[in-house]
């Protein structure tokens, strides 16, 4: 070996840039979101597509760049979800969970500042979310559920498009980036 | 192992995360039983920012409602404002078509009851002059008018044509000064002379009996002027005595108010002087009538004293029961007449049971009453 490659070889290597948010972000963030969830589609019907309890999920787990966390803070807005529907709690803290690890897994290697790569993921993780609820609904509990899949494509792409102006709006709620 | 953990604990809390998960959706599934908890933390976190959003949306819905019902109202009431003038106007306009179509008809009917030919006219004018009492009418010369027509309405006399003109008519009034016409009055057909005076109220010159003529009478045309034919009503007199010799008689005409539409006499008939009507004022109060007697009630016989017999129904009554007493009948037998001096039997109830005559058995017979004195 040669004194580059020994060089080289020392380098340890190149840490994730984790964004940090205002502790409360973590909090009020996703509260509003299943707020809006909840209450604000009682007042404006269309816009009952939109999945922003998913799209928090999707942008805190990509900017942490930890997918323990990602895992973590998923299974949180799930279940708070759960807490606030009418099904089984886990549904769908079972698949943000999952969302969460994926999200915060990929940011690891990707540039998730890019918007093409925002929407990308945000549209596949969307489907995902869709899927895997459809899953755990029909094998883990037992109910019937339909899956619309040509609905679901056209609810993720409108997911995604609103996602990039939002992750922007989010973005200024970082602390700081290292 | 330690190393294996730090190599996969990313997977490995994934995996507890969904294991723990699973496991309570199972304990869910296979209880049905709900994690009552973690929905009361959710709602209790949720619904405190979810009913003051609630509150603020109501409280901002309502001030925006009202602003908009606001605008809405004030525009809508300068709207109705501008509706309302709009319909003023043309309900006054209206009540004068109304007005002056009743006013025709009334004319109209009148002019059917009385025997003179005649001409509705509209007034279109009056006098230059500030005392001036005369009008113009829109009949004229080219109508058939002509001077002295008599003009008149369904109240009274109006005045007479003082100038026909192709187009219109000048007319005088019966209040113009120098104005005059034959008058009679009602009740004791005392006749005079009308004479304008320049002022609301005429005066009665020539009357021929003053001493006759009432206070209030009313007034006719008499015919005797040539100018108005009999009948037409002038107005009422108010006598004032001035000495024991002296009146003096003031008329109020009593169709030159209101004045708008007249009738010329171009044919005058003379007609009659109705007969004086009663008073308004006297009211006369009738009595509903009776109401009819139960049908259980027994009708007073007839000649029976009581309510309505007269002295000689009493007579009459007297004089039969002196009869039947006296066994004597009115117009059977030509006997012995009975004694009118007796004093009349009073009517008394037969028992029903016994016999007449014979006593009933542990009682006395009954003493033959006295008959009652007649009260003269």
């Amino acid at each position: 070996m040669t004194d580059f490659d020994n060089r080289l070889m020392d380098i340890a290597p190149r840490e994730p840039a984790v964004t940090r948010f205002r502790p409360l972000s973590w909090l009020v963030v996703p509260l509003l979101a299943i707020w809006f969830q909840v209450f604000v589609h009682r007042f404006v019907g269309y816009v009952s597509y939109l999945e922003l309890p998913l799209l928090v999920t999707i942008y805190f787990s990509m900017m942490r760049r930890q997918p323990i966390i990602g895992s973590v803070f998923g299974a949180c807005v799930g279940l708070a979800q759960d807490s606030l529907s009418d099904h089984y709690v886990g549904m769908f803290g079972i698949v943000k969970t999952m969302v969460g690890f994926i999200a915060a897994s990929l940011s690891l290697r990707f540039d998730v500042d890019s918007p093409l790569l925002r929407l990308t993921v945000t549209y596949a993780l969307f489907v995902f979310h869709q899927m895997g609820y459809w899953a755990v609904a029909k094998f883990l509990v037992g109910q019937s559920v339909d899956l619309q899949l040509p609905q679901m494509a056209i609810q993720g792409f409108l997911n995604a498009l609103i996602a990039i102006p939002f992750y922007l709006v989010l973005d200024r709620l970082k602390e700081e980036a290292r | 192992m330690e190393s294996f953990l730090a190599r996969f604990r990313h997977i490995t809390v994934l995996l507890l995360l969904l294991m723990a998960q699973l496991l309570l959706l199972a304990y869910q599934v296979k209880t049905n039983q709900e994690v009552r908890l973690i929905r009361i933390w959710a709602v209790t976190a949720v619904t405190p920012l979810a009913r003051a959003v609630e509150s603020v949306s109501v409280y901002w819905n309502n001030v925006f409602t009202t602003l908009v019902r606001q605008r809405e109202v004030l525009s809508e009431n300068e709207r109705l404002k501008g509706e309302v003038s709009k319909l003023r106007i043309e309900n006054q306009y209206l009540q004068g078509e109304l007005a002056t179509a009743d006013r025709a008809k009334v004319l109209l009917a009148f002019a059917q009851t009385i025997p003179s030919k005649t001409k509705a006219a509209r007034i279109i004018g009056s006098g230059t002059g500030s005392n001036a009492r005369v009008v113009y009418v829109d009949r004229g010369s080219a109508d058939g008018i002509a001077r002295n027509m008599a003009v008149v309405t369904s109240k009274g006399i109006v005045g007479k044509v003082a100038s026909a003109y192709p187009t219109a008519s000048l007319v005088t009034l019966v209040t113009q000064q120098g104005f005059v016409a034959g008058v009679v009055s009602q009740v004791s057909r005392v006749q005079a002379i009308l004479r304008g005076t320049g002022s609301d109220l005429c005066t009665l010159d020539y009357v021929r009996n003053p001493f006759a003529l009432q206070d209030k009478e009313w007034l006719y045309t008499s015919g005797e002027d040539r100018v108005f034919p009999k009948g037409f009503p002038v107005g009422q007199v108010r006598v004032t005595k001035k000495s024991n010799t002296e009146f003096e008689f003031k008329v109020q005409p009593v169709a030159l108010d209101h004045l708008e539409e007249v009738l010329i006499v171009v044919e005058g008939i003379h007609g009659a002087i109705p007969d004086p009507a009663p008073a308004p004022s006297q009211e006369v109060v009738i009595l509903p009538p009776p109401p009819p007697a139960p049908a259980s009630a027994e009708a007073p016989a007839a000649g029976a004293e009581g309510f309505g017999s007269t002295d000689a129904d009493r007579l009459r009554e007297k004089y039969r029961k002196l009869g039947e007493a006296q066994g004597h009948t009115y117009g059977g037998s030509p006997g012995r007449p009975p004694d009118f001096n007796k004093a009349v039997p009073s009517a008394q109830p037969k028992p029903a049971s016994a016999a007449p005559g014979k006593p009933e058995e542990g009682k006395p017979p009954a003493a033959p009453k006295e008959p009652a004195p007649v009260k003269p």
